[in-house]
């Protein structure tokens, strides 16, 4: 095959597409800036929002200020003053949640007699259930260091109440703790950005180009309707690929940046070969959803229709990708057929160091045939005029 | 030269059923001469010029175009054409020297040669002014001038003009018709549909009228005014798609 003509198509269209503020939006702004904006925004919020006081109403506790100056001690809560309509106030989110420490708690704890703390909350409500979680951590501590002096006291050891403690140990390395979280990430970020790098540049390059009249002066050019087809997705190809690394190094770059209390306890540590895995994989999956969208694009009679066409085909690449992310989905050879699930079960094994040659070759195998299949559709849309034609 | 045979194209239409846009067409075009194929709106005329240009393929019949097969040799008739349209537009976002240079390039030629041409067409066709302009900025008539050496770029044999004037202004419309014009003087097989009777007054050496997508009549003016009696163009198109309806 002569690819002379493929590589004069592929020029052009690049060069016209980099032209166009849309590609640049979709191709660099979105995965380079947007994306990473929109991630680190949502973990600012979820880190502001942790360390954000609870407001939560004290409920009696008079005759108990031992107990009511520990929960003050603690800052963790914004204590507000007693209310009769504090189920009211729960309700509507003006506060959190409300603890009732009955007036001799401190007396009954002194004397050894039962008595109850009651937590009034909004079951189901985040923050609700966060400050009830904070509140039963304050009072189970303090019952353990009540029972601790107890025992003490009366010359007891700790074991009477603590007969045994479990503890977990995690034998996993550190690459494998890193690689379950990005498994369940990285396939779907990777899957959507290959989209959002393919529609564009395919709807303009097929269907805008049939709505702007280019589409016949290109056909009256003496290059075979496979080279121009070929030429075309090859730019498809690219951009869908440059948008997906873009993506994965921005939003990596942006995590590292980030290192929340939360994510500092996460190492982040990847296997470099893994993730190379992941890059080998990704190909034949971009090259279908790349030939995929160009068929779209091509049937479709203008920019709007394509469109139209294109999104639950963004939801069905979603909803796979989503799937392999839920605990449980482990890869088989059942669902080494479905593409972009067999993709993203493979890249959760990549990254966790389970994978096996076997699994590999069948997702890759696959993929390259499907690959294959969605590229010789669009060649053969290409040559059909009642497509080309569509009125 | 160009010569059709028989050349037929159908269409299935979801409620029409089949439509016989080109219908057994039979005509020769020579070298230096304008073919004009002259009918009203929806006669077959785009579906025609596309079939010569193998942008369609035909259902039944086939053509030859400078030499070549329309059906056998469809790339090789595209490299030996020139094909301007109303609906052949130009890349917007590419200035009138990108166009014309890819458009040079996919006709496999070199850049050695390629550039001294376009430097030769945008000196000819007075587009200096505008060459390192995008398309989308251009005015209509700048806009055909590049449209012109883009089909002219690799100096085709046989010249395919489907109304090139349609919705341009005087000016512009008289730019085209003169380079069609040319291009017949330059011994180049020239030819061009329209429904504006006037032009192909002025610039056919010979004429087909095409009615429901067959040739009804075929000939220089002097024989189509023999053949129908009548004096005016408009006069011999209305007496010979009346004389078949």
């Amino acid at each position: 095959m002569n690819l002379r003509p493929v590589a004069i198509v592929y020029r052009k269209e690049w060069r016209d597409l980099l032209r166009d503020w849309r590609t640049v939006m979709s191709m660099i702004v979105v995965p380079v800036v947007i994306a990473p904006m929109i991630i680190l925004g949502v973990l600012k919020i979820v880190n502001l929002t942790m360390k954000q006081e609870s407001k939560v109403m004290l409920l009696g506790g008079d005759g108990s200020p031992q107990a009511v100056a520990a929960l003050r001690r603690l800052n963790k809560f914004d204590l507000v003053p007693a209310s009769p309509d504090y189920t009211n106030l729960i309700s509507t989110k003006q506060i959190r949640a409300a603890v009732e420490i009955p007036s001799d708690f401190d007396a009954a704890v002194a004397q050894g007699r039962k008595t109850t703390i009651r937590i009034y909350t909004y079951d189901g409500e985040p923050k609700s259930m966060q400050a009830a979680g904070q509140l039963e951590e304050f009072f189970e501590h303090r019952r353990q260091e009540i029972v601790r002096s107890r025992l003490l006291e009366r010359l007891l050891p700790e074991t009477l109440v603590t007969p045994f403690e479990v503890k977990r140990s995690n034998v996993a390395s550190p690459k494998q703790v890193t690689g379950v979280v990005v498994g369940m990430i990285l396939p779907y970020l990777m899957i959507v950005m290959c989209l959002v790098g393919a529609t564009y540049p395919a709807i303009d390059m097929t269907a805008g180009e049939k709505e702007r009249g280019t589409l016949e002066t290109l056909l009256s050019s003496p290059v075979a309707r496979t080279h121009l087809v070929l030429g075309k997705g090859l730019v498809v190809l690219t951009a869908s690929l440059a948008t997906a690394a873009l993506s994965f190094s921005s939003n990596g770059l942006a995590l590292v940046f980030f290192r929340t209390s939360r994510f500092a306890k996460l190492p982040l540590a990847l296997d470099p070969l893994a993730l190379a895995g992941v890059c080998v994989v990704l190909i034949p999956l971009a090259i279908f959803l790349s030939s995929v969208t160009v068929t779209v694009g091509l049937f479709a009679r203008s920019s709007r229709e394509a469109n139209t066409y294109l999104q639950p085909l963004l939801l069905l690449a979603i909803i796979p990708a989503l799937l392999a992310a839920l605990p449980g989905v482990d890869f088989n050879y059942g669902l080494a057929f479905i593409p972009v699930l067999n993709m993203s079960l493979l890249c959760k094994e990549l990254l966790t160091g389970t994978c096996h040659w076997g699994h590999v070759l069948v997702v890759f195998g696959s993929m390259t045939v499907y690959a294959a299949l969605a590229v010789a559709a669009a060649v053969a849309l290409f040559k059909r005029e009642s497509v080309l034609f569509r009125t | 030269m160009i010569e059709a045979r028989g050349l037929t194209k159908l269409f299935h239409h979801k409620k029409r059923g089949q439509i016989r846009a080109v219908d057994n067409v039979d005509f020769r075009c020579e070298p230096g001469r304008i073919f004009g194929l002259l009918g009203v709106n929806g006669a077959g005329k785009t579906t025609c010029l596309r079939l010569l240009a193998t942008i369609l393929g035909p259902t039944s019949g086939t053509a030859s175009v400078n030499g070549f097969d329309i059906v056998a040799a469809p790339e090789k008739v595209r490299a030996s054409i020139g094909f301007l349209s109303t609906a052949t537009a130009l890349y917007g976002r590419l200035t009138a020297f990108e166009v014309v240079e890819y458009f040079g390039r996919l006709h496999g030629m070199a850049d050695s040669v390629l550039h001294p041409r376009i430097d030769a067409l945008f000196q000819a066709l007075a587009m200096n002014e505008f060459r390192d302009r995008r398309c989308d900025r251009l005015s209509t008539g700048m806009k055909q001038k590049t449209s012109i050496a883009r089909t002219l770029v690799h100096d085709p044999p046989v010249m395919i003009f489907d109304e090139p004037t349609l919705g341009l202004d005087v000016l512009t419309a008289r730019t085209v018709l003169g380079f069609i014009r040319e291009c017949g003087q330059r011994g180049k097989t020239v030819i061009f549909s329209t429904h504006v009777m006037s032009e192909v007054e002025k610039l056919c050496d010979s004429i087909a009228i095409i009615h429901g997508g067959r040739i009804l009549a075929e000939g220089d003016l002097a024989q189509l005014r023999a053949r129908t009696g009548v004096e005016s163009l408009e006069d011999i198109f209305i007496r010979v798609v009346e004389e078949h309806a």
